[in-house]
């Protein structure tokens, strides 16, 4: 599909990561300086310049599994821990959240402006830290010049390649359960009101023209929606009003994230047959994922920092119970010396029936 | 009015593309078929008139060189004077198989030549112009495949050059409106092929044994994901929710419909027009020529909406138009719905 789409996969899925592990660091009272120097290694490593000029080279999207690798990388990129079963679970909640936004972005552009409130959140957490927020900003300068323009045609194939690699997923979250804006099935709830795309005009009316071009009826009909014109556009500029609500971190202070996560099962049969399913390009696929990741510098714990473990369930209990309901892909087995410097050791596959 | 029948459970949910839902009516053998498009495979089946699925097939798209497996863009039946034949487009090439799929009688592999590192390389874009497939590419072009009355001799006899960018689909007259086309005063100028592309550009065709473009219905914007022709009419369907008619022997604009508030993502004409759209919402005009002026007129007959489904393929079922069929993103199943 679109050989253009692997930047914004990997930069608002980065987004969605840095918005939980922001405030499972807070809601775990970790120091607010070590919270700090995580989200700032993390974010550091994500822009890094050499890691960007591969990401953006024009390339077919990566497999799932393949992807996955690459957040396992990122999300050990400091002195932070995070076992099998948290990883998981974070990962779920990155990837049901953008399926969310790329689902309800008005028009295929605003996928754009989902990127840019991702961003502008980012470098709101290291604002103390002028080398990392310049690296943001080339990005931003990045993601203009190569999508700025952009036709609608380019942006609609970009929306379909990404819902192609969403598709099937239904994880339920919490949040979005308890938000109302996903159903107790998995699926997203689709709003028939509301503003409407920059561009896209009221339903309702039907007008007939003669040969010479002049209005000769108007005629409304009932649509069945309750919709309103978009009060303005959105600002695709560096710093801007940017209007569209997807993107925004909607983990705040005052809502804690409910880790209880029910829907695994559901998940797992789509897994499962992703995973037994032969993969003959895993090989080209691992070299692929090798220059990306070689681009990437992660940092080894050092010196007397120690790292701490971060958790995200609330009970030892429920982490027991997720790692045994969810199995692990064999085929990370090949996959074991990038995960020894320091990351999650593979674990072997439970085959489901 | 119409009611909700019994869905017809798909193997594989419908992929987000546009135009995905291909039906071949059978009424002779009582029979309806369905193609939808999962993503790397296309799912046919066969279902009786209560929707209760009889056989069903799985078609994958053919490799090629690349990481992943290929995408299937679309997948179609082209029903011509003398065979019916199943055309498949994907991100490598064109796979033509017998109607039910069960063998493949001709394979044309893209050739990505000229394309730069940055475009998407696809056909898309299926449609049956008398004896003759036409096919939509990425590059804007159209390539005509003459096929024989039987046999997998299968030749590319032209390939039409009217637009830039990548074609989104293509419509043609269906053999039977041609008799019932209200009388022309040129002959020769039968308008019979439209093809429309990302940029909203229209191309409108006269078949034969070289196609002959006979007038351009300039974008404005938006893509046009959707277009039909009907009687020498060009219904065609916007990114930005409007539906458009238009005479297709001039160009000239009839109606404009607001029609949708999110994308329109699929269109039927026969001789209801069908409106679908990524808002949830399907919508059915019924449509006729005005006794005075001779210019078309557009009335809502009936809007439906799929809960928190965003719709990707929509076609009747049978030819007075009470029936229709309904694929969404995401969904394992065909929802169906008929006139009470």
């Amino acid at each position: 599909m679109s050989v253009r789409t692997l930047p914004l996969l990997f930069l608002n899925l980065g987004g969605e990561m840095l918005y939980i592990l922001d405030q499972r660091l807070r809601a775990q009272n970790i120091p607010g300086d070590k919270a700090r120097k995580v989200l700032n290694d993390i974010i550091s490593t994500m822009f890094n310049r050499k890691f960007m000029e591969e990401l953006f080279k024009p390339q077919e999207l990566y497999s799932k599994k393949a992807l996955r690798t690459v957040y396992d990388r990122l999300a050990h990129a400091s002195i932070m821990r995070l076992n099998q079963a948290s990883m998981d679970k974070l990962y779920d909640l990155m990837t049901m959240a953008f399926k969310y936004q790329v689902l309800l972005c008005p028009r295929p552009k605003d996928v754009l402006l989902v990127t840019f409130n991702h961003l502008d959140a980012i470098k709101g957490f290291i604002q103390d830290s002028p080398t990392i927020l310049h690296q943001v900003d080339e990005t931003f300068q990045q993601l203009t010049e190569i999508y700025g323009g952009l036709s609608a045609g380019e942006f609609q194939l970009i929306r379909q390649t990404l819902l192609i690699f969403f598709q099937d997923l239904h994880i339920r979250v919490s949040i979005f359960l308890k938000d109302k804006v996903q159903n107790s099935n998995g699926r997203f709830v689709l709003p028939v009101s509301g503003p409407l795309p920059w561009g896209t005009k009221v339903p309702g009316l039907v007008r007939t023209f003669n040969n010479k071009g002049e209005e000769v009826r108007k005629v409304e009909f009932k649509h069945g929606g309750s919709y309103v014109a978009a009060p303005k556009e959105g600002s695709f500029e560096l710093y801007g009003d940017r209007v569209l609500k997807l993107g925004t971190n909607m983990y705040s202070v005052n809502r804690p994230m409910e880790t209880h996560m029910s829907g695994a099962s559901e998940n797992l049969a789509a897994q499962t047959q992703e995973s037994i399913a032969p993969n003959p390009l895993a090989k080209e696929e691992l070299n692929l994922l090798a220059r990306l990741i070689g681009g990437m510098e992660i940092k080894k714990p050092s010196g007397p920092e120690p790292g701490f473990r971060l958790n995200l369930f609330t009970t030892d209990e429920e982490e027991e119970t997720s790692r045994r309901t969810k199995s692990w892909l064999g085929s990370w087995g090949s996959l074991r010396s990038w995960t020894s410097q320091g990351g999650v050791p593979a674990r072997a596959m439970i085959c489901l029936p | 009015m119409f009611r909700r029948e019994r869905s017809i459970p798909l193997r594989g949910s419908a992929a987000a593309l546009c135009n995905n839902l291909s039906v071949l009516q059978l009424p002779v053998r009582n029979l309806t078929h369905f193609g939808v498009v999962h993503g790397p495979s296309a799912q046919l089946l066969s279902a009786a008139p209560e929707g209760v699925p009889l056989a069903q097939r799985q078609l994958q798209a053919k490799e090629g060189a690349g990481v992943s497996p290929p995408l299937i863009t679309q997948v179609h039946w082209c029903v011509l004077p003398f065979r019916v034949l199943l055309v498949l487009t994907s991100h490598r090439g064109i796979q033509m198989y017998e109607s039910d799929g069960s063998v493949m009688v001709y394979w044309h592999a893209l050739d990505a030549g000229d394309a730069s590192l940055v475009q998407a390389v696809f056909a898309r874009g299926i449609a049956a112009s008398g004896h003759f497939i036409c096919v939509g590419m990425w590059s804007g072009r159209v390539l005509v495949f003459d096929i024989p009355a039987k046999g997998p001799n299968i030749v590319l006899s032209e390939e039409l050059a009217g637009h830039q960018t990548p074609i989104t689909d293509i419509a043609t007259e269906p053999a039977q409106g041609q008799l019932d086309c209200k009388p022309l005063e040129n002959r020769d100028c039968v308008a019979d092929m439209v093809t429309a592309d990302d940029s909203g550009l229209l191309c409108v065709w006269q078949s034969g044994p070289e196609f002959k473009l006979l007038t351009r219905i300039p974008g404005f914007g938006v893509p046009c994901p959707s277009v039909q022709l009907w009687q020498g009419t060009v219904a065609a369907g916007y990114g930005n929710g409007q539906v458009r008619l238009y005479e297709a022997s001039t160009g000239t604009l009839h109606v404009q419909i607001d029609a949708h508030a999110r994308a329109i993502c699929a269109l039927d004409l026969a001789p209801e027009l069908l409106s679908a759209a990524e808002d949830t919402f399907v919508h059915i005009w019924q449509l006729s020529r005005s006794p005075e002026g001779g210019y078309i007129e557009v009335e809502h007959c009936h809007g439906e909406c799929v809960p928190d489904t965003q719709v990707c393929g929509a076609r009747f079922c049978d030819p007075s138009g009470s029936s229709f069929a309904v694929t969404g993103y995401d969904l394992a199943e065909i929802l169906r719905f008929s006139s009470m």
